[in-house]
């Protein structure tokens, strides 16, 4: 993606996702901007308005179309702007830790933590070193047609969906 | 319940302070801790060393606790709280992996297994306890006013000693009060003697030394008691230079806390090495009915 | 649809390490986008009618702009697409600020960042639905949590505008720590002179009703419409009935109570008026000092008590308020020396805290305003003031300064040479912060025409020598260590957050920080605002705060209740929860999940159980959305397909199917 804007010369950005709650992680990430804490650029954030909003979905989402690596960063504990929002969170997070070397990826490649708005070093910290975690990783391993999915592969379910009752698969089971 | 360490006796231990070495020894064979002295074991480079190159002060102080590692003791204690300052220095500074190959260079040897220290009053109030002392007190010191002192570097840094509150140490104050004695509350606690400036400065002990003389015999103070070789030199063996130069008569014992631990736990005077002391604490001690 | 696309250079800020016209160019090729543009300031005048005029002349209905945080301008740009005609939730934007210039040096990787970032923006525009606020109705009652200066100041401005205010105080009296102060500094006022009739102005306001002996138990609602509960401790006395006259306290045999008020350096009986000038003037019992109440025998008070208003039987009463906003002024407490064993750790009976001192000087003190030892009743002949006990000294956890301490502290060591003529004052300082009308002035005062020796240095320790106590310190301008004996050691300690206060802040649901004060909505540009609306905050809660910054704050909390309730009905934000019912399958594990109790179980016409959001009490944090195994409640402008849009964006999976 990167290379195709056309705008990069020379080598590529990794492609980290951030998912960002609204009150505590995303002031803090704009605190240490304000502050010029300087930081790698493979970062995206995505802002939402609570940690406990993060659907362990987006992230497995966002690792199987070819995300290298995932940051989830929520108020701290008991420091939630709606109470306990980043209780749930962390509970989501730990199952979907457990889940991801299920499904192949890497659970190193998925980070979550805590930022307060006014943690601006903090956060330079933890992008920092995700990032640099992110970096030995090296990129994740694409799919064919490097989308995260097998193209063709896609299109053969395609096709055998398109078969309804006439595709193979139902008729070895009847 | 058996405790075996090893031991680190210090260089004081076999000069000043003999007696803080034999009742050390005696009141641990008591409570039922073995102590295996470190064969071979070297000084820990003491102030000198530190004062001109610290690696070499590391090094010097590692030698004892690799030796003791080699010799089976996972853990040594000592009594010399000086001792103590510099062999946890080195301890923690072999832990760092980037400065243990410069003492390793020195040393000419591995020092990834080393032993851990800790000084022997920590060993007697944390794994003998209280409760066990109370039990094997025989000869309570009943009706002695004690001041415990415990210098300055017993406890400090906080960061490296881990242990007891670093301005208000309570641990000889429990062990004596336990002993049955009573405790008074010394506020100079953890103030500093004059230490080392004996030598080069001697108007510096006879000034710091004379304060801590001086706020203890405030306090009505019997006997001061210490568990650090120089803080019990410059108090009991300057005493008299220390009243010269302040125009002061005080007459104050000052002992081992492991010689009073010592007598309360059945030990006769010969064993605790009382007569090593300058200022003759056995009139008082008789008077407390504790010989 | 068409949206446009707008990308600020900020000045320099943004333009010097992006490319801000590369990345308006290269937005053009997104889906749905009709017109880019960059602009110098999009926050500006001409910015914002370049936009609203974009929206006219290329039939806009969606606009993303690329500048700073959200945090700072979302509100500025939804305004003036509302200008335009458009809904306000059809904007997004992007943050290539703080999130891209300002952190990273280099201009390719940051351009190519930048432009991801509103390639983002655009796809979860495309996502967006336009959103209508509900309204709703405010009652205009205020809640006053706290009676100090603080608290007093909001209670009478929104008192005297014509609102009815509900006051609770924990302690007995209102009037907090500067009813305990002899004088204010710098003009060295009398304290309760000037906060004596503010205190009954509290008691006799037709629109105040004061709950004293009182906490707040529970709180619940939103904006405009909290339902509280407030304990009413039990007091054992009738205060309908009891007319303050002071009989019960004369006879009460139990005398041996600490007195609270007089910061424990003087006894009090167990039935009692904590001070003369106290509001309300009733009495109460301390049930732990009670005879009657723990032994069963005694009731002399209800004997003398000439209108029979003791009751030994009362309990605690929750009494129920409905209020629309809620200003929290619950102050702070005293540093506990005791941690500081160098000094005594407490033990040593003439080495006090300020506040004992002033107690000490009050002509309404357990002395009578005359300075004596606690130990022996001796006059003091030298006095030594230790500053920052508790203030900038991380070994004991309380890095900040308090603030406050070195003006008091000025103060004490004027009045103790006006009280005691022939003594000497000493003060450790760390440094002199006298930031204030008059205050450096004041400090000078101190040392010059009074004499008072200023000793720059920490004092290392404290102890008795004889009847007199040796404190030790280091003086660093001269070089040297000092010593000091002293008749009297006054601790300046400082202040912390007052006890309990986080378990409030949960009631409230605001925030505090590390050391418990609350944390306001900006620090800088809403001093008295929470991030939860409806509430405010005033006085020392926040942080240690003087009487004058306590005032202003508490009028600034009034002014911004009066704001508030100068609408007869409020907007709802109408980024909240909403139910798909023919998705809802009614197993309400999102009412479950719920922080807010903002989901009520519903059945429809088929009588199925349905899940149903209360909009006003919604907050729109999404956890339902989450947990909702059907996808039916969806958090509004931050729906599940919004956010995969945005997902997919950044990870250019672009299936077809």
């Amino acid at each position: 993606m990167s290379g195709s804007t056309g705008l990069l010369t020379e080598g590529q950005d990794l492609r980290i996702v951030g998912f960002l709650c609204n009150w505590c992680s995303y002031g803090g990430a704009d605190t240490a901007g304000v502050a010029r804490f300087e930081q790698p650029t493979d970062l995206r954030v995505i802002r939402v308005p609570c940690s406990g909003r993060i659907d362990p979905l987006f992230i497995a989402r966002a690792l199987l179309s070819g995300a290298d690596g995932v940051l989830v960063s929520g108020c701290h504990p008991r420091d939630c702007h709606y109470a306990e929002g980043n209780f749930y969170a962390r509970r989501r997070f730990e199952m979907l830790k457990q889940f991801l070397s299920v499904t192949g990826i890497d659970p190193e490649r998925f980070h979550y933590t805590w930022v307060s708005a006014s943690e601006g070093q903090r956060w330079q910290d933890v992008v920092t070193s995700f990032t640099e975690r992110i970096r030995k990783l090296g990129p994740a391993t694409k799919m064919a047609g490097g989308t995260g999915y097998d193209e063709e592969c896609l299109k053969e379910i395609a096709a055998a969906v398109s078969l309804g009752d006439q595709c193979p698969c139902h008729k070895e089971k009847a | 319940m058996s405790i075996s360490v090893g031991y680190y006796p210090g260089c004081s231990g076999s000069g000043t302070s003999v007696e803080y070495d034999k009742s050390t020894r005696a009141v641990c064979k008591k409570l039922g801790i073995e102590l295996h002295e470190i064969d071979d074991w070297s000084c820990c480079g003491s102030t000198p060393a530190h004062t001109v190159n610290h690696t070499l002060s590391a090094a010097l102080s590692a030698r004892n606790l690799v030796l003791a590692a080699k010799q089976g003791q996972e853990e040594v204690v000592t009594p010399c709280p000086s001792c103590l300052a510099n062999l946890r220095t080195a301890s923690h500074k072999i832990e760092d992996e980037e400065y243990r190959p410069k003492v390793e260079a020195l040393l000419d040897e591995s020092c990834e297994e080393a032993a851990s220290v800790a000084s022997t009053l920590q060993l007697i109030i944390e794994r003998v306890g209280i409760d066990a002392i109370k039990k094997a007190v025989v000869k309570p010191l009943k009706d002695l006013n004690v001041a415990c002192y415990y210098g300055c570097i017993m406890n400090r840094p906080p960061e490296l000693m881990k242990f007891d509150d670093p301005e208000n140490p309570m641990a000889m104050d429990k062990i004596m009060e336990a002993c049955g004695a009573t405790v008074l509350p010394f506020p100079l606690k953890v103030e500093c003697c004059g230490a080392a400036a004996g030598m080069p400065k001697k108007n510096i002990v006879t000034e710091l030394s004379g304060r801590l003389l001086e706020v203890a015999d405030s306090l009505n103070t019997e006997i001061i008691v210490t568990a650090c070789p120089l803080c019990q030199m410059n108090l009991d063996l300057r005493q008299g230079q220390v009243n010269r130069a302040n125009g002061k008569s005080y007459d104050i014992p000052v002992v081992y806390f492991t010689q009073l631990l010592g007598l309360a736990l059945g030990l006769s005077a010969e064993e605790v090495g009382l007569s090593k002391l300058v200022v003759d604490p056995t009139p008082r001690l008789r008077f407390a009915d504790v010989l | 649809m068409r949206i446009g696309v707008f990308i600020c250079h900020c000045g320099s800020n943004i333009a010097a390490t992006v490319d801000c016209p590369a990345v308006a160019e290269q937005a053009k090729g997104l889906q749905d986008v009709v017109f880019t543009t960059d602009t110098m300031y999009t926050c500006s005048e001409p910015g914002q009618n370049e936009i609203i005029e974009a929206i006219k002349e290329h039939k806009l209905d969606g606009v993303v702009v690329a500048s700073c945080s959200p945090r700072m301008h979302e509100a500025t740009f939804r305004r003036a697409l509302e200008r335009a005609g458009l809904n306000r939730y059809m904007l997004e934007m992007a943050n290539i600020r703080e999130h891209v210039s300002w952190i990273g040096k280099n201009k390719e990787r940051n351009t190519v960042k930048a432009f991801e970032l509103v390639s983002i923006a655009v796809a979860k525009l495309r996502n967006n639905n336009p959103l209508y606020a509900n309204k709703f109705d405010v009652t205009k009652r205020v809640l006053v949590i706290g009676g100090g200066v603080a608290g007093i100041q909001a209670a009478l401005d929104c008192a005297d505008a014509g609102y009815q205010v509900v006051m609770v105080e924990r302690e007995q009296s209102i009037g907090g720590k500067m009813a305990k102060i002899d004088k204010t500094f710098p003009t060295v006022d009398c304290s309760s002179c000037i906060l004596g009739p503010k205190m009954v102005d509290v008691s006799q306001h037709e629109n105040i009703t004061l709950y004293a002996l009182s906490e707040v138990e529970k709180i619940e609602g939103y904006v405009g419409n909290f339902d509280v509960q407030v304990r009413k401790k039990a007091t054992y006395v009738n205060w309908d009935e009891c007319t303050g006259c002071g009989a019960c306290m004369e006879k009460c045999p139990s005398k041996k109570n600490i007195d609270k008020f007089n910061e424990g350096i003087s006894k009090c009986t167990s039935i009692n008026i904590p001070f003369p000038q106290a509001i309300p003037k009733k009495a109460a019992i301390n049930p732990e000092g009670c005879l009657m109440l723990q032994k069963g025998k005694c009731g002399v008070c209800a004997k003398v008590c000439p209108t029979k208003c003791i009751d030994f039987e009362q309990k605690d009463e929750i009494i129920t308020e409905k209020v629309g906003a809620v200003i929290a002024a619950t102050g702070y407490d005293m540093f506990d020396h005791s941690v500081y064993k160098q000094y005594g750790a407490g033990q040593y009976p003439d080495v006090i805290t300020s506040l004992q001192y002033e107690r000490l000087m009050n002509a309404s003190g357990p002395t009578g305003g005359h300075i004596i030892r606690p130990s022996d009743g001796k006059e003091p002949k030298k006095v030594v003031f230790v500053q920052c006990v508790g203030s900038r000294d991380p070994s004991v956890g309380r890095p900040y300064c308090s603030g406050f301490c070195c003006m008091y502290t000025a103060k004490q060591a004027i009045l103790t040479k006006d009280h005691i003529p022939d003594s000497d004052s000493y003060v450790f300082y760390m440094d002199i912060r006298s930031p204030g009308k008059g205050y450096d002035e004041f400090t000078r005062r101190a040392q010059e025409q009074y004499g008072v020796q200023y000793l720059r240095g920490r004092v290392s320790m404290i102890y008795p020598k004889g009847d007199r106590y040796v404190v030790r310190g280091s003086d660093t301008l001269a070089g040297t260590q000092v010593e000091v004996e002293a008749d009297l050691v006054v601790l300046a300690v400082g202040a912390e957050s007052a006890k309990n206060a986080p378990a409030l802040a949960e009631k409230m649901r605001i925030s505090y920080d590390n050391y418990g004060f609350f944390m306001e909505a900006h620090p800088k540009l809403k001093p008295v605002e929470t991030n939860t609306a409806g509430v405010y905050l005033a006085g020392s809660c926040v942080g240690p705060r003087d009487i004058p910054t306590s005032v202003g704050q508490g009028s600034a909390a009034a002014a911004k209740v009066m704001t508030l309730f100068s609408k007869d009905k409020l907007e709802s934000d109408p980024q909240v929860s909403s139910v798909n019912t023919s998705r809802c399958i009614g197993c309400m594990k999102c009412a479950t999940t719920c922080p807010f109790g903002a989901i009520k179980e519903v059945t429809d016409r088929a009588g199925n159980v349905k899940a149903e959001v209360i909009e006003t009490v919604c907050q729109g944090c999404g956890i339902c959305t989450v947990t909702c195994p059907q996808g039916a409640i969806q958090l509004q402008h931050f729906t599940d397909n919004q956010i995969l849009a945005e997902v997919n964006a950044l990870c250019q999976a672009q299936l077809d199917f």
